[in-house]
């Protein structure tokens, strides 16, 4: 059998040491009525050679970033990942080990998530990150029950422009609580959310404002207006960062006056691999620390007075608060974020810097070279990092299929989420979009938009 | 440990000094031995009502979290900041730094049912 | 005995930004291919960062690639994990995460899909995942799959919103959720996010529930019972089928956390038992790397009843294709952007595929083996908090022998250390004073469970014999016993210059 090590005689051996003449002998506790008759239907064992040839199998009927030329974003970002990152996660004493209970065998695992959390939090600037939450959507959820406990407001106003998929993650656990979810429309010029309306609904029962940045849609959000105005009204400023590269060159979230930060980091290190795992961060200021969900790891020393790391702040969190914990989160996503943080320290802040500039280059090239074709346009006037949204009266899911036909991926048809974005596709450019790339699906697009006019005219 | 013969002692291990007409709380010694190293303290603001014995606040060790029962009702004329900032005065000194409350009591005569020194020796004795 | 434990070569390494070295660079991003964007033509000032590149508040480390290589491969060492040594962390089923798997997770055909191409691109992904349901369906018994919560407390919020929605369909509302002393914290918090209040059930003088303690709190409040079973001092629950019985005659939900099914897997099928839910956790009993903390993957099955409340989306299968179903007008809704978490379920899918029927019910069998094994042989040496009679997959002991020497369940935890083997759980279950639980999971050789035996033999002499032996370890680590009270009293959570 796999991976069992035993010898029948050994088998034999323990079986005795147990006092019993079979293991059957020490399942007399099973309902002897209820138990498995036969063998489960599953198919048969394989070796590891028969195993890697199906798997290999399966993987070859998917079609990923190396067979087509991607051009989707949407809260999941192709970038280059160094070889670095994946050999040193590959490292066993890491992915084989589990959360850090007994810090004196851990301290790898604990320093490399005290690094984590510092490098999240500047990126964010904030006072405090924590070692991880399972993705962008539950982080989201989770910031709003923690402004909940902070300001005892039941109430939330969540931007009609944060990633779709995060509201939906949000409206099913607040669907336990008697937290209310306001929805805030965006502008339909710009593609940012309508601060005015933010206002009119702010009032004494919301606790906290949510507001993605750069939004779905690209834009980029009046984070500092809109903080201002939230601020003055005793909420919470949550701001949600699912594309963490564009703060190489966008201010901050604290700087602008965020109270709590979450978002995805999946961009640093981490592969698409088909939504997951990827991972969720979350920061805040320093006070409030204490209503943070997850894991916390901090700096002291050991017996000796050398410097240590360990577990911290465990008070919150549900093996010891138990049904009064901050959140039931238990097993994060301490891998993924190993991956991050090695991406993060080969970058260095000018390689973020570039990195940042080199992604909105590509985005800002793509955007003008497909604005430039008849019957497509930009949807929105705001300024973008490097995703944007494009109009075309053409029908979109069959723009995007003949699209498909020439290896191109498109983008998102928005009216999925968005009924009222009929005819809009949400389209992303990266590092890895090359210049021909994007050169081919100018032209690609062109082409078919005018077959389809032509189509339509008839 | 020590069990100062001038104050009130709880079943829930709080004790309550009478000064004027305002009773004085915090944790025993027990308690704090119990705890083991004290790193944070929640209590309530000036102005707030406690009730007798029903919770009035937290204390936290590294791994574990207690409520803090009050052993009196009223309303709660100071609070004692210096503990919350350092709240290693528990272990150090629980009976006069690190008081916790000062209670304009409701009803003095509830003092009259707690436990004497000797009497909350003898309760934790048998609690053990 | 031979101790496996010792300083080994450690070398020092600082905090990273310690290394840093203004102007130097680790990797560089591909070379710009189009026109370099003016960054202050396209986007606003007010919305760029202030600061220049040197002073900036995302200030990462500058570090070399080699650097960066050096420092996390010498913090890996200070790390142990399942390839370093023996690791029987109770509840935790820390089994050995086979090679192969990595390798095939990290097939380009999985790692460079994207979850929002055509599903036409992804029918393998989707293949794959709509026959592990299948596959942990029929482990478990139960009608209905989802893959999408990320972790097993995903998992038990998952389950019990799912309830939760049931009974309101039902026109009921029920407030409470039973849950077992002997519980995971997870539990009693799960609960409390989905919106229940906890009733705590004692467990009785055997370590199991008993007829009696459900008999008097289910009540018609109640909306179900969680419970764990093996339960978590390694004990079947005996009265399972019965315990059911009474908590469905009442209206109410029986739900399993599934954290120990490592000890099931072709004996018994929880669904058969009278389970109405059921949380997995792939990266225990499916032998995906628990990586430090995670990703995990928290499955959850359900019967018939509750599956029209499974997350959105569902997968299905029409001829020989796949998609995903959206429109599920009773489902709670979704837990998790995208599908969950993909990469862990191909890891756990290909150990199914390897193990088949046969493999995976010796897994269990093996896991008993070895735990009852390790059980008989400690028991004249360590307490027994409960009756000794056969164990699942993992045996609880108490510090009650310990105690007159001055020394404590976390002496012998720490001391274990340096014999070169990881803790098992301690202080947990909390109703054993004490708890050591140790799960040793079936991939462990009987020479290394001999190993660990002679290990705790030795460490239980040397409490009697030299206690500050026991006090002062672990001292063949990179660090002795590290300062808990001070990082929660003077916290330092992130680097400062």
């Amino acid at each position: 059998m796999p991976y069992i090590p035993h010898t029948e005689t050994e088998i034999e051996e323990m079986l005795k040491s147990a006092g019993a003449d079979s293991i059957e002998e020490l399942l007399t506790c099973l309902p002897a009525a209820l138990r498995v008759e036969g063998r489960l239907k599953l198919p048969e064992g394989l070796t590891e050679q028969a195993l890697k040839e199906t798997l290999a199998g399966l993987a070859a009927k998917n079609r990923g970033s190396s067979e087509q030329s991607v051009f989707l974003g949407a809260g999941a970002y192709a970038h280059y990942i160094p070889s670095a990152v994946d050999h040193i996660i590959s490292r066993s004493e890491f992915f084989t080990a589990y959360t850090p209970y007994q810090p004196e065998l851990s301290q790898g695992t604990l320093q490399a998530v005290f690094e984590y959390q510092s490098f999240v939090a500047r990126l964010t600037g904030m006072d405090v990150a924590n070692a991880s939450l399972y993705d962008g959507a539950s982080a989201v959820a989770e910031a709003v029950l923690m402004a909940g406990r902070i300001t005892k407001r039941p109430g939330v106003l969540v931007s009609r422009a944060l990633h779709p998929e995060y509201r939906e993650v949000t409206e099913t656990y607040l669907n336990a609580t008697p937290e209310d979810i306001h929805e805030i429309p965006y502008c339909p010029d710009s593609g940012t959310t309508f601060v005015d309306a933010i206002e009119t609904a702010l009032g004494e029962s919301i606790g906290s404002v949510v507001i993605q940045n750069p939004n779905f849609f690209g834009s980029i959000e009046e984070l500092a207006r809109i903080a201002t105005v939230v601020h003055a009204n005793g909420s919470l400023l949550i701001v949600v960062v699912n594309e963490p590269v564009s703060l190489g060159i966008l201010k901050s979230p604290g700087e602008a006056g965020a109270d709590i930060v979450v978002g995805e980091n999946q961009s640093f290190g981490n592969a698409l691999n088909y939504g997951g795992p990827y991972l969720g961060f979350m920061a805040c200021r320093e006070k409030f620390l204490r209503q943070m969900p997850g894991r916390l790891v901090g700096e002291t020393v050991d017996t000796e007075g050398r410097r240590a790391f360990c577990l911290t702040f465990a008070t919150r969190e549900q093996h010891i608060r138990r049904e009064r914990a901050t959140s039931n989160i238990c097993t994060n996503h301490g891998l993924t974020a190993l991956a991050a943080s090695v991406h993060m320290a080969l970058l260095g802040p000018s390689g973020l810097v570039e990195l940042a500039e080199l992604n909105l280059s590509k985005a800002a090239y793509l955007r003008d070279k497909l604005n430039e074709i008849e019957g497509v346009s930009v949807a929105f006037n705001s300024p973008v990092f490097n995703e944007f949204v494009l109009f075309t009266d053409a029908e979109p899911d069959a723009v995007l299929k003949a699209l498909g036909k020439r290896g191109i991926v498109g983008g998102l048809s928005l009216s999925r989420f968005y009924p009222e974005l009929h005819g809009h596709l949400l389209v992303t450019a990266t590092e890895v979009n090359s210049k021909a790339d994007m050169d081919a699906f100018a032209v690609a697009l062109s082409s078919i938009v005018e077959a389809e006019a032509a189509t339509a005219g008839e | 440990m020590e069990f100062p013969e001038d104050l009130k002692y709880s079943k829930e291990h709080e004790w309550v000094r009478l000064e004027g007409d305002t009773a004085v709380i915090g944790i025993t010694d027990y308690a704090q031995d119990s705890l083991g190293d004290v790193v944070y303290v929640e209590l309530p603001a000036e102005g707030d009502a406690v009730t007798r014995g029903e919770t009035f606040g937290v204390v936290e060790s590294v791994k574990a979290v207690s409520d803090l029962y009050s052993p009196v009702s009223g309303s709660v004329v100071e609070m004692n900041d210096a503990v919350v900032d350092g709240p290693e005065a528990i272990n150090e000194d629980p009976y006069t730094e690190a008081w916790m409350l000062k209670i304009e009591l409701d009803n003095i005569e509830e003092l009259e049912e707690l436990l004497s020194a000797d009497e909350y020796q003898q309760f934790i004795e048998e609690e053990k | 005995m031979k101790k496996v434990g010792t300083t080994g070569l450690q070398m020092n390494e600082p905090v990273i930004f310690e290394r840093s070295v203004k102007g130097r660079k680790g990797v560089s991003p591909i070379e710009h291919d189009v026109p370099k964007a003016n960054v202050s033509e396209l986007i606003p000032a007010r919305f760029l960062r202030s600061e220049t590149v040197e002073t900036n508040g995302a200030a990462l480390p500058e570090v070399s690639e080699l650097e960066v290589v050096r420092h996390y491969t010498r913090l890996s060492q200070w790390n142990f994990g399942v390839d370093s040594g023996f690791y029987p962390l109770g509840s935790c089923t820390m089994k050995y995460n086979p090679k192969v798997n990595e390798d095939i997770a990290r097939l380009d055909g999985f790692t460079s899909i994207h979850p929002y191409l055509d599903t036409d691109s992804t029918q393998g992904a989707l293949q794959l995942m709509y026959e592990l349901e299948e596959y942990l369906a029929e482990i478990t018994g139960m009608d209905g799959v989802t893959l999408q919560p990320s972790a097993g407390a995903h998992g038990e919020l998952c389950g019990l919103m799912m309830i939760a929605k049931c009974l309101k369909a039902r026109g009921e509302t029920r407030t409470k959720v039973l849950i077992p002393d002997t519980a995971h914290g997870t539990n009693p918090a799960s609960s409390q996010l989905a919106g229940f209040k906890v009733v705590k059930i004692a467990s009785g003088t055997d370590g199991c529930i008993t007829l009696e303690s459900i008999e008097e709190a289910m009540d018609s409040d109640v909306a179900a019972l969680m419970l764990t079973n093996p339960n978590t001092l390694g004990l079947f629950e005996h009265d399972i089928v019965e315990i059911a019985k009474i908590v469905h005659s009442r209206g109410g939900f029986v739900f399993c956390d599934g954290a120990n099914m490592n000890a099931l897997m072709g004996l018994v099928r929880l669904g058969d038992l009278g389970v109405d839910v059921v949380q997995l956790n792939l990266h225990k009993t499916f032998s995906t790397p628990h990586g430090g903390g995670g990703p995990g993957s928290g499955p959850v099955g359900v019967k018939a009843e509750l599956a029209p409340y499974l997350p959105v989306p569902r997968i299905k299968k029409d001829k020989e294709e796949y998609t995903f179903e959206y429109d599920c007008p009773d489902t709670i809704g979704r837990l998790k952007a995208f599908y969950g978490n993909f990469a862990i379920m191909v890891r756990a899918y290909s150990y199914i595929r390897r193990c088949g029927p046969e493999g995976l019910r010796r897994v269990s069998e093996i896991a008993i083996l070895n735990a009852n094994y390790i059980k008989e042989r400690l028991k004249a040496t360590f307490e027994l908090p409960h009756d000794d009679k056969p164990c699942m997959h993992e045996a609880v002991f108490s510090d009650a022998t310990l105690k007159e020497f001055g020394v404590s369940t976390m002496d012998v935890a720490k001391r274990l250390i340096d014999y070169g083997i990881h803790p098992p759980t301690v202080y947990f279950p909390l109703v054993v004073g004490g708890a050591i639980m140790i799960e040793p999971t079936e991939t462990e050789s009987k020479a290394e469970l001999d190993g660990f035996i002679e290990a705790m033999e030795a460490i239980a002499a040397e409490a009697k014999n030299a206690p500050e032996l026991l006090h002062n370890a672990p001292t063949t680590t990179r660090v002795s016993r590290v300062d808990e009270t001070r990082a929660a009293r003077e916290p330092r959570l992130v680097w400062q210059p």
